[in-house]
């Protein structure tokens, strides 16, 4: 396999004028690219009602993606860092408007305006520091921050990513949960290293917005929303609403309660636990 | 870029707390035609800042929107002048060259062949 472009040299210098043609010009590519924003449309679940929709095509690139969506009949922004590969759009005339930005930089948009998002092949780049102000976590932050904050309320955001390790996934993954989004991972061919193709499908809000037809608010809410994410085949990973860390201390320590607890506790498993005394839990003394 | 972006776009500088709208210094303008669809003007007339968008047609040198912003039952009408007007204005006025000025900072984000260039300098993140 060939190295990964994004080891080679950030984003912006990387894609310049000659790579930037010849990755439009490759057949190989174009195809590949419209197959995975065919397949990133579909996660996206927008309602079957022929309107068309509002969305956010992320790491536009030439608008190879772009322009799946306009066959879709949608309306799209696309956003890139490359001068160069916005300029190979502009010349192929896509219908989208384009904008030049760094997502790392947090997406500039009012609450709530968008109605989705797709993104092919670029989450991956933000793990990346190519300058010394780049934290990768905190423009994961900032993006994912901002990107929940323009889109609407049920809307979906669809990520093709390929993360470097599992360490690299994690991360994506979980800035993204503390954004607020709900969701997780599908995998397409995941027994083929070739094929194999992951999508982060991101949930804003908790609104179901594939169930569209007819369907009575209600009791049996939460169990419609399950089983939608199964048809999708979609994993869990954790969400939104998962209980938070106990808050293990206070400003005293633990406590002498707390340490007896566990020592019970210890003594019920069978282990070898100190007998209690009246100096149990307490604190030594600065000098010791 | 069309006012539809326009009309989404914020200043996104660091402190920034109303960066919107953007001020539109237009040297270019451009129209491009585009497919009249009544049912996607409806469904994003709600998302859109009526002021905005008025302030910025007339920024692009389009005056037929009216001032204030009119009610659902012009939009739900039958009658397609309004949502004509509405559609030109959003989707077929492109602003090619000129410049986005940031309301608190007056930070000029430059637009060229049609991209505005929304980068921001390493201290404005």
């Amino acid at each position: 396999m060939s190295s990964r472009p994004e080891f080679l040299a950030p984003p912006e210098i990387f894609y310049d004028d000659s790579e930037a043609r010849k990755y439009t010009s490759s057949s190989r590519i174009v195809e590949i690219q419209a197959r995975l924003s065919e397949r990133a449309l579909e996660l996206l679940a927008l309602p079957e009602d022929d309107v068309p929709r509002f969305l956010l095509d992320i790491g536009c690139g030439s608008g190879l993606s772009g322009e799946t969506i306009s066959e879709n009949g949608h309306q799209w922004i696309g956003l890139d860092i490359s001068a160069s590969m916005l300029n190979v759009a502009v010349e192929r005339e896509v219908e989208g408007d384009l904008l030049l930005g760094d997502m790392g930089q947090g997406l500039g948009f009012r609450a709530g305006v968008i109605d989705g998002a797709i993104s092919i092949s670029a989450v991956q780049w933000l793990c990346n520091a190519d300058k010394s102000s780049h934290e990768p976590r905190l423009r994961l932050k900032a993006f994912f921050g901002s990107l929940y904050r323009c889109l609407s309320r049920g809307a979906r955001a669809v990520f093709q990513v390929y993360p470097e390790s599992i360490a690299q996934r994690e991360l994506i993954l979980r800035q993204a949960l503390q954004a607020g989004f709900g969701g997780g991972l599908v995998v397409d061919y995941p027994h083929s290293t070739k094929k194999r193709k992951e999508f982060l499908v991101l949930t804003c809000g908790s609104v179901p917005t594939s169930i569209n037809d007819g369907h009575k608010e209600g009791d049996s809410d939460d169990d419609d929303d399950d089983s939608e994410e199964e048809e999708n085949g979609m994993v869990c990973v954790s969400d939104r609403s998962r209980p938070r860390k106990k808050q293990r201390t206070n400003k005293k320590g633990k406590g002498r309660e707390w340490v007896l607890r566990k020592k019970e506790q210890s003594r019920r498993k069978g282990n070898d636990v100190p007998a209690d005394s009246k100096y149990t839990a307490r604190k030594r003394k600065s000098r010791f | 870029m069309r006012l539809i972006t326009h009309n989404m776009l914020s200043c996104n500088i660091k402190g920034v707390t109303n960066g919107f709208p953007l001020k539109i210094e237009a040297e270019k303008v451009v129209e491009k035609e585009v497919d009249f669809n009544p049912d996607f003007l409806r469904h994003m007339f709600a998302k859109i800042e009526w002021k905005a968008l008025v302030e910025a047609a007339r920024s692009m040198g389009y005056a037929e929107l009216p001032e204030d912003s009119p009610d659902a039952t012009v939009i739900d009408s039958a009658d397609e002048t309004f949502l004509r007007k509405l559609h030109h204005a959003l989707l077929e006025l492109h602003l090619e060259e000129g410049a986005l000025v940031c309301p608190e900072t007056g930070r000029k984000f430059p637009v060229n062949k049609g991209i505005p260039n929304m980068l921001l300098h390493e201290d404005e993140v």
